[in-house]
């Protein structure tokens, strides 16, 4: 057997099993109010991740940035609500992982929540599964980074930086 | 102040039922149930209401119409498409953009409006048993439906970010051509994807949908299908339950639909969910399989000029070179198109996270895209996905990209980048997170031959999911007959996308439109003899 291949079923394995371990043991808890699925852990987990995603976009007044970290927290915990119930409960499992110690200290290779994990750390967890030869961690990867985007880039707040003028007015596309 | 068909047309009193405000359990009669109200659904309904049948038109989603499209993504993706525009295959690794809305797709869809390629239809006929449907049998059909959906070749001059893949074209000698749109005094604002604010868009929402209503039928909205009540080979009713939003349990309160014939048109994931949910007899083993998406790859372009790729017609202009010159049989072909650049859509399209993104992303008015869009299902060695189901019942499409479309992929980027780079672009990028932006063509060539291609690393996205419930004379490799009829059932159709043996290697709207107008007009015919 290739040491590619050997090594492939032990990750394989342990991955297998600190799943199923955190599908039971870190279910999640009531939403924390006003989200409607993420609950406290959940949230503080999507926002520390979202300020290494969008470092570069969010605004840099410390003020603006954190009210829009909380704004992406929202607009990510709405997106999640309206996925198909079987879809949220993977993305629900995949913020386990991330929350639940063992699992992302084997999965993801971080010791401290992430809420006291630096940006540099978050970022260099989320290339390693963006490079990594498991699809599992691949889709992990492009599902919270997308997720994560996905709710900045709907926020006219975003749109300044990127040079979009927002969608046009009825009144004014219909005279000009 | 532009008018609103569907708000004038409540006001005219037509009989709409929003499931998800059902208190108690309800039985209804009909003689026709049409589950789905996309371009398959649309269609049928308003034949077979015309042509006097009572019809119920079932659909999952919600009823919006103009008054509330207000061109924004964060409104209108999670209102109006499956899974928030997110639905994925399986393994994650093909994001599937499909509507869930009354109209389907066709009330979120670019407009583009293709015929099936003669060598589509020629192939149907060779390998799949559909010796009647030649190009002069079809050829009434089509024309049709262009009429009904005022369907012709985009007149006005495309937006910049298609022109440049017309430029590309034009330099290179590569075949090109203007779009055939389905719209009507389109006012060229750009937004087709989040709804027509303006209804120019001929979609299912304005035509047929509203003409089905002005007949009698009925529309139920909020509505999913669970299932077909089966006795024996026949179907007594559609069980279908409230849904108040996309993500929310199915609502307690039972609505019973009874009719004569059932006509399903869920789309090629959703039709071939209710029939396995209902347990439908599947003896070879054909239903669900062979389920085809066009899978798609993209390339990025910095222009040294302002595309503002969001404003404008968002396709308008396609070439062919990879397709028409390409035997079917032979490896995977390709149509090239453009895409519009909403910020949210590119976002989550452009690889990477962090200051790398974020530079990309404040490119984005210089941004051209250019989508290549791969023929599924024609080489024996592509198969297909296959649709399952979920424990909870859900449908979910399990779909793998083979090596022989993983070929057409690398070739696609290398098309791409020669096109764009032809067309005076700064840098090119595939889209896949391994890339890196490129500034020459013999660059980007030399990347593209070493990029890894596999899944979750190239990004590969679909807006046609087509096949699942193949037409065909022999019931061993088909689900429906070349009347649409389901080979074990009496009284149930399929008149959607989900009847293609292969991809069609277009736009599919006008292809599910031509058929569906066929197969309702002999089921009509039938019912009013029987």
């Amino acid at each position: 057997m290739s040491p590619g291949r050997r090594r492939f079923l032990q990750v394989g394995v342990a991955g297998a099993t600190v799943l199923a371990v955190a599908h039971y043991v870190d279910r999640p808890r009531a939403p924390a109010l006003p989200l409607r699925t993420l609950d406290a852990a959940s949230a503080g987990l999507v926002r520390a991740i979202a300020a290494c995603v969008l470092a570069g976009a969010l605004p840099a007044n410390p003020q603006s940035r954190s009210m829009a970290l909380g704004e992406v927290t929202e607009a990510f915990d709405r997106a999640i609500t309206g996925l198909a119930p079987a879809v949220r409960d993977e993305i629900r499992d995949l913020l386990g992982v991330l929350h639940f110690a063992p699992t992302r200290l084997v999965l993801a290779g971080m010791w401290r929540p992430l809420a006291e994990t630096s940006s540099e750390e978050i970022g260099a967890f989320l290339s390693r599964w963006r490079e990594s030869r498991f699809d599992l961690l691949r889709a992990g990867y492009q599902a919270i980074t997308q997720l994560i985007q996905a709710s900045w880039y709907d926020n006219p707040a975003s749109w300044g930086a990127i040079g979009y003028p927002g969608p046009p007015t009825l009144a004014a596309a219909g005279t000009s | 102040m532009i008018r609103d068909p569907i708000v004038e047309g409540l006001a005219r009193g037509w009989r709409v039922i929003d499931a998800a405000t059902l208190e108690r359990d309800t039985d209804l009669e009909f003689d026709v149930v049409v589950v789905g109200s996309g371009a398959g659904g649309g269609v049928s309904a308003e034949i077979l209401a015309t042509a006097g049948l009572r019809v119920a038109l079932v659909e999952e989603g919600p009823l919006a119409s103009s008054s509330e499209f207000r061109m924004r993504e964060r409104e209108a993706y999670p209102r109006l498409y499956q899974d928030s525009a997110g639905r994925q295959t399986r393994d994650k690794s093909i994001t599937i953009l499909q509507g869930r809305c009354v109209g389907g797709s066709t009330t979120v869809n670019w407009t583009s409006s293709f015929r099936t390629p003669a060598s589509t239809l020629a192939h149907w006929r060779e390998h799949h048993g559909l010796g009647a449907l030649t190009d002069d049998a079809m050829q009434p059909w089509f024309a049709r439906m262009e009429q009904r959906l005022a369907i012709a070749p985009w007149a006005v001059a495309p937006n910049e970010n298609n022109d440049i893949l017309r430029r590309g074209c034009e330099k290179l000698g590569w075949s090109s051509g203007a779009i055939p749109r389905n719209v009507k005094g389109c006012w060229n604002l750009g937004y087709c994807g989040m709804g027509c604010p303006t209804n120019a868009k001929q979609s299912m929402l304005v035509t047929t949908i509203p003409s089905a209503l002005d007949a009698g039928a009925t529309l139920v909205h909020r509505a999913r299908a669970m299932r077909l009540v089966l006795a024996d080979d026949r179907a007594t009713a559609c069980e279908a339950r409230g849904v108040s939003a996309a993500g929310a349990e199915p609502a307690r309160a039972r609505l019973l639909l009874r009719a004569r014939h059932f006509v399903l048109a869920a789309g090629a994931i959703g039709t071939p969910g209710l029939l396995l949910r209902s347990r439908a007899p599947d003896p070879s083993l054909t239903l669900g399989r062979r389920t085809f998406l066009h899978p798609t790859v993209v390339s990025a372009a910095i222009m040294p000029d302002k595309v503002e790729g969001w404003r404008g017609a968002p396709q308008s202009v396609f070439s062919d070179q990879f397709l028409a010159h390409a035997a079917p049989s032979g490896p995977a072909g390709f149509k090239l198109e453009s895409g519009p650049t909403y910020p949210l859509l590119v976002g989550i399209t452009l690889p990477g996270f962090g200051e790398e993104h974020a530079r990309r992303m404040a490119q984005l008015p210089n941004l051209q895209v250019v989508i290549a869009l791969l023929r599924d299902g024609f080489h024996e060695s592509c198969r297909g996905g296959r649709v399952l189901l979920r424990e909870d019942g859900s449908p979910v499409l399990d779909y793998e990209m083979t090596p022989y479309l993983w070929e057409g992929v690398r070739r696609a980027y290398l098309a791409m980048a020669e096109l764009q780079f032809a067309a005076g672009a700064a840098e090119v990028m595939p889209v896949h997170e391994q890339a890196r932006p490129a500034r020459s063509w013999s660059e980007a060539r030399e990347q593209v031959q070493a990029l890894p291609m596999r899944a979750l690393a190239a990004r590969v996205v679909s807006a046609h999911a087509m096949g699942g419930c193949a037409m065909g004379s022999d019931e061993r490799e088909s689900v429906v007959t070349m009347d649409g009829r389901y080979h074990h059932l009496q009284n149930v159709s399929v008149h959607d996308a989900s009847i293609f043996p292969t991809s069609v290697g277009a736009n599919p709207q006008l292809s599910i439109y031509a058929q569906a107008a066929r197969l309702s007009t002999a089921l009509a015919a039938s019912l009013r003899g029987a």
